[in-house]
């Protein structure tokens, strides 16, 4: 039965998978020059991740060139897929990278990046995450799941804390049950469909028009479980807080943004199908995981006394405002998805990024947490400056124009208008005004309060160096001059997602 | 320039509030005063340059923002927006000139700076999410100002007043976003122009659930009742200052989005719910009347009294005819102009007794004369005596709304009557009878620096109540062509009785046609 199998290089297309390649490089060679020679500073390593995503990044550019061109590319045996979703979600992954690796050149001296093999699990993650959405395999998808979250791991717990442990054992055994749910949703379809090409699991179904809809529903199932550890879709966000306060505020912020925008291409490829071919009980479920997840996170934000644990509240309910997104599934919406993030891990990022510049390694006696409000207080009046770009980020945060993340929201609330969910846009609407109470907290504590005795501002930016500030001020310029980008960003993303056919 | 005067009106202050963070602070004051001089004299040359004998808009500028999503920069001036515009200007002006020592006052003026750009952008903004911008800006900076600089309650009452608002400006978002989404149905294109916006004709039912989105940020900024509540909270904690712009200009943003928005684009909505909300007005009238005779702290009295007044402009409003709209927009300024004087003489008081309590006060006519009468003035324009300012746009609104409703407008009349009781009642607490506190004895009157800010109000009161003519001119010419433009638009029968034609010919034949029938 077994013919030999002769396949020529070039139908191979091995080009596709240069931009994973290149930070998997860079890895091997940074484990490499750590066996020749130990004990080089992390300045090193971080400039090496640096100069390799940078790479990366060119990388994507010219398939993005190519895309324009020549439209989808598959290619090792069909397995790799290069559409538009795939590069734009590989831009903002290999971006956010970029913005976050340099937040290791702290002025104190922390632990994990002492270490070369963090940033070398820093670059198989990426690559980890670039092939879980250049992919439209499952198998493949799982692979990357897998390789990326294992490192992610391994990173939070570098942090070298009883808390960093404590996160990444909780966060490896919700992840581990994740992976459980997904291997068996995708089973599931293969035995449906004998497949696990998400087009061909799509064309088989269709073409018995769903007669077998209870194991599809099973399928689909699992598979919303296992999404919704990764993307902290309530109720199975309970990790979340957890995980962010354990980790350190960088890598929080890196955390909410990038493994985030990895799982949501792949659900967005594995659930639009299923909406539009009428699983009216997907579409229910979608939506009340939505609602439940915007207005319960933005609920439990309202009560926390801690503002990274707050911003892990809001993360997770920003994250149920763009499931919306999945839901509605128009090109509009889809593209919203993406300006929505690109927007969000400019802000996020920046915000996680005051946290981490104002980490102490030993608190006063008043303080209860690493970042708790009342650290806060006043501090318009002791670091005007940091006070006043904490403030715009939250304000950004909240959705008030003209900052970056309120064209998130317009062109997100617009796309519900426009595919015809009311109400769900009313509720977008609300639960952004419910979220603004509790951003507002922190800049009434900024602005109004009084500082704490002996606070001379000097915590604000005690872990700040140049490269630091840089990273910030960068945040805080696109957070401000957003206005500016929205169109050319959006007009490339629609091009790309409606080209894609999504 | 005269060509991007409207864009150095919005931006000009913004900037030299970022210049401003270089000076020092014991020049900040003559910096600030300078700087909203320039920005009043700019906005006097806006009238000066204004056309008015063209109805339609004036100066307009246009850049493409998001022109993939049909936002572009559009903004242009009227007769309805540009005395508001004016006023916002002259009151940064004498609100800075006449700020008290405060403390941080190197903030205060610098945020009085950024409110100025975004009470400048609200009114002259032309496309429905440039206005959005502004109008949420103009939170923040208001939030500071009451936050930073109140009294005892203020973080309750700042956060109550943004959250307020910032709740009812999304579900008007939502409004928004279905407005462009119509707009795109209909004509392939986004648009967010409120120009464009104004040609589109909507079925009834639709009209009517977009109404109802806009109303709700409107009616809270305005603050209509029931959405009133923030209000007297954050009159109550807001330092002088913040009282001033927040009665004299902030809440003129709800009532001039009506106009600008509601108004032309749903006119069979509007005609639709022009009584429950005239009712709603009546009820804030009176009801708002009777708090605030029932009040012991004076800016609590003037804060209702404000309230209770911009029930008659939202009234004047919804007479939906050239003098009730006129009448109302007139009474905006009026009701800037007066109110923002009463709550600077309530500061004056404050500043030398550090308390609003009328019971602590008592024949102060005889102490401090020149602010005996100054108050006294003020009252007198806030009951609406004619000759003053405020009678123009009281009468005209009542006028117009008379035409719709004699029943209501004979209640709303009444409050006229219950706000000379409590205003009088005021005046006569603090005023007359003898001085029985031993504090009061020793007050200084009025000095030169509130005189600048008391004087320039006084003689406005006087001359517009008096001559109101080179105001009203063209404001008259910009609300015929929006009447005429509601009458053409609105399909409904009922619409098209209500709201008056006002060319002439079609007039005949339609009285012609209904004597017939």
């Amino acid at each position: 039965m077994l013919a030999p199998v002769n396949v020529s290089l070039e139908s191979l297309n091995l080009m596709t998978l240069s931009p994973m390649l290149i930070p998997i490089i860079g890895a091997l060679l940074i484990l490499v020059i750590d066996v020749i020679k130990s004990g080089l500073d992390k300045t090193l390593y971080v400039v090496l991740s640096l100069l390799f995503l940078f790479m990366d990044f060119s990388s994507l550019i010219e398939s993005a060139g190519i895309f324009t061109q020549d439209g989808t590319i598959m290619g090792v045996f069909d397995v790799m897929l290069i559409d538009g979703l795939a590069i734009l979600s590989q831009f903002i992954i290999v971006g956010a990278s970029m913005l976050f690796i340099p937040l290791a050149l702290t002025h104190k001296r922390f632990h994990e990046f002492s270490y070369p093999e963090f940033f070398a699990l820093f670059l198989f993650m990426i690559a980890g995450f670039q092939f879980m959405v250049a992919t439209d395999n499952l198998i493949l998808v799982f692979v990357g799941l897998e390789t990326s979250s294992l490192a992610l791991y391994t990173l939070i717990a570098m942090h070298n804390r009883d808390k960093s442990f404590e996160a990444a054992v909780k966060y490896f055994t919700m992840g581990a049950l994740a992976a459980g749910f997904y291997s068996f949703g995708a089973m599931v379809f293969y035995a449906l469909t004998g497949s696990v090409e998400l087009n061909q699991i799509a064309t088989v179904l269709a073409a018995n028009q769903y007669v077998d809809i209870g194991y599809v529903l099973v399928g689909v199932v699992f598979m919303l479980a296992s999404f919704g550890f990764k993307l902290s879709i309530v109720p199975f966000h309970t990790w979340a807080p957890d995980v962010y306060e354990g980790a350190s505020a960088s890598m929080a912020g890196f955390m909410s943004i990038v493994p985030k925008i990895a799982a949501f291409v792949v659900a967005m490829r594995i659930f639009e199908f299923l909406i539009h071919s009428g699983v009216v009980w997907l579409e229910v479920i979608l939506y009340i995981f939505v609602v439940i997840t915007m207005t319960a996170a933005n609920i439990w934000a309202l009560v926390q006394t801690d503002v990274k644990r707050m911003l892990a509240y809001s993360s997770i309910s920003h994250a149920g405002f763009v499931m919306a997104a999945i839901l509605i599934g128009t090109t509009q919406a889809n593209s919203a998805l993406f300006l929505y993030w690109i927007l969000f891990s400019f802000t996020n990022l920046g915000s996680f990024s005051m946290l981490w510049i104002s980490r102490q390694k030993h608190l006063p006696d008043h303080q209860r947490s690493d970042h708790s409000y009342d650290k806060f207080a006043g501090m318009i009046k002791t670091a005007p400056i940091a006070g006043t770009i904490m403030a715009l980020f939250m304000l950004s945060l909240a959705g008030i124009p003209p900052f970056a993340l309120f064209w998130g929201k317009l062109y997100l609330i617009s796309s519900a208008v426009t595919g015809g969910y009311t109400v769900l846009a009313i509720i977008m609407a609300l639960n952004s005004a419910i979220a603004g109470y509790y951003y507002l907290k922190l800049i009434v504590y900024i602005f109004m309060k009084e500082p704490v005795v002996g606070n001379d501002g000097h915590i604000y930016a005690s872990n700040a160096t140049m490269s630091l500030k840089y990273i910030i001020g960068f945040a805080a310029i696109g957070t401000i001059f957003a206005f500016l980008a929205i169109n050319p960003l959006l007009e490339f993303i629609t091009s790309f997602v409606y080209n894609s056919g999504y | 320039m005269l060509d991007h005067i409207l864009s150095i009106l919005i931006f000009f202050p913004a900037l030299a509030a970022m210049f401003g963070f270089i000076i020092h602070k014991d020049s900040i004051r003559a910096y600030g005063v300078v700087v909203a001089t320039i920005e009043f004299a700019l906005s006097l040359w806006l009238w000066f340059a204004f056309d008015s004998n063209v109805s339609g808009m004036q100066f307009m500028e246009q850049l493409p923002l998001v022109p993939a999503f049909g936002i572009n920069y559009i903004l242009g001036v009227d007769g309805v927006s540009l005395f508001i515009i004016i006023l916002a200007a002259f009151f940064t002006m004498i609100g800075i000139a006449s700020l008290t020592d405060t403390k941080d006052v190197k903030n205060m003026i610098i945020t009085l700076l950024f409110l100025q750009m975004t009470m400048a952008g609200v009114f002259v903004a032309l496309d429905a999410i440039v206005f959005y911008i502004f109008w949420e800006l103009s939170l923040v900076p208001m939030l500071y100002i009451i936050g930073a600089w109140g009294g005892p309650l203020r973080i309750y009452a700042s956060v109550k007043f943004f959250l307020y608002t910032f709740a009812g400006s999304l579900v008007m978002l939502v409004g928004m976003l279905f407005m462009a989404y119509f707009y795109y149905q209909a004509t392939g294109a986004w648009s967010f122009a409120i120009l464009d916006w104004y040609r589109l004709i909507l079925p009834e039912s639709f009209q009517l659930w977009l109404f109802v989105a806009f109303f709700i940020g409107f009616a809270i900024k305005v603050p209509m009742f029931p959405f009133h509540t923030w209000l007297p909270y954050a009159h109550g904690q807001a330092p002088t200052i913040g009282s001033v712009i927040l009665a004299a200009i902030l809440l003129k943003m709800g009532t001039y989005a009506f106009i600008r928005f509601s108004l032309p684009m749903f006119p069979d909505a509007s005609v639709f719910f022009m009584f429950p909300i005239a009712i709603l007005a009546i009820i804030m009238i009176i009801y708002t009347a009777m708090v605030a005779y029932a009040q012991e702290d004076v800016k609590q009295v003037v804060a209702y009294s404000s309230v209770s007044h911009m029930g008659v402009i939202i009234l004047g409003t919804f007479a939906l005819n050239v003098e009730g709209i006129s009448g109302s927009i007139f009474l905006m300024i009026a009701h800037g102009v007066v109110s923002g004087a009463l709550f600077l003489l309530v500061g004056v008081i404050y500043d030398r007794r550090h308390t609003k309590m009328m019971n602590e006060f008592g024949g102060l006519a005889s102490v401090m004369p020149r602010y005996a009468t100054i108050f006294g003035l003020m009252m007198m324009a806030s009951v609406g005596m004619p000759l003053t300012i405020n009678f123009v746009g009281e009468f005209l609104s009542l006028l117009g709304f008379y035409q719709q409703s004699h029943i209501l407008t004979l209640l709303a009349g009444t409050a006229i009557i219950v706000g000379a009781i409590y205003m009088l009642a005021a005046y006569k607490k603090m005023f007359f009878g003898v001085v029985t506190k031993e504090e009061n004895k020793n007050l200084s009157d009025v000095n030169s620096r509130e005189l600048i800010a008391l004087v320039p109000l006084a003689i406005i009161t006087v001359w517009l109540g008096i001559y109101p003519k080179p105001i009203l001119e063209p404001i008259n010419k910009s609300v015929e062509s929006i009447v005429q433009l509601m009458h053409d638009k609105s399909t409904t029968q009922e619409a098209k009785s209500r709201i008056p034609n006002l060319i002439k010919g079609v007039e005949i034949t339609r009285t012609s046609s209904e004597e017939a029938h």
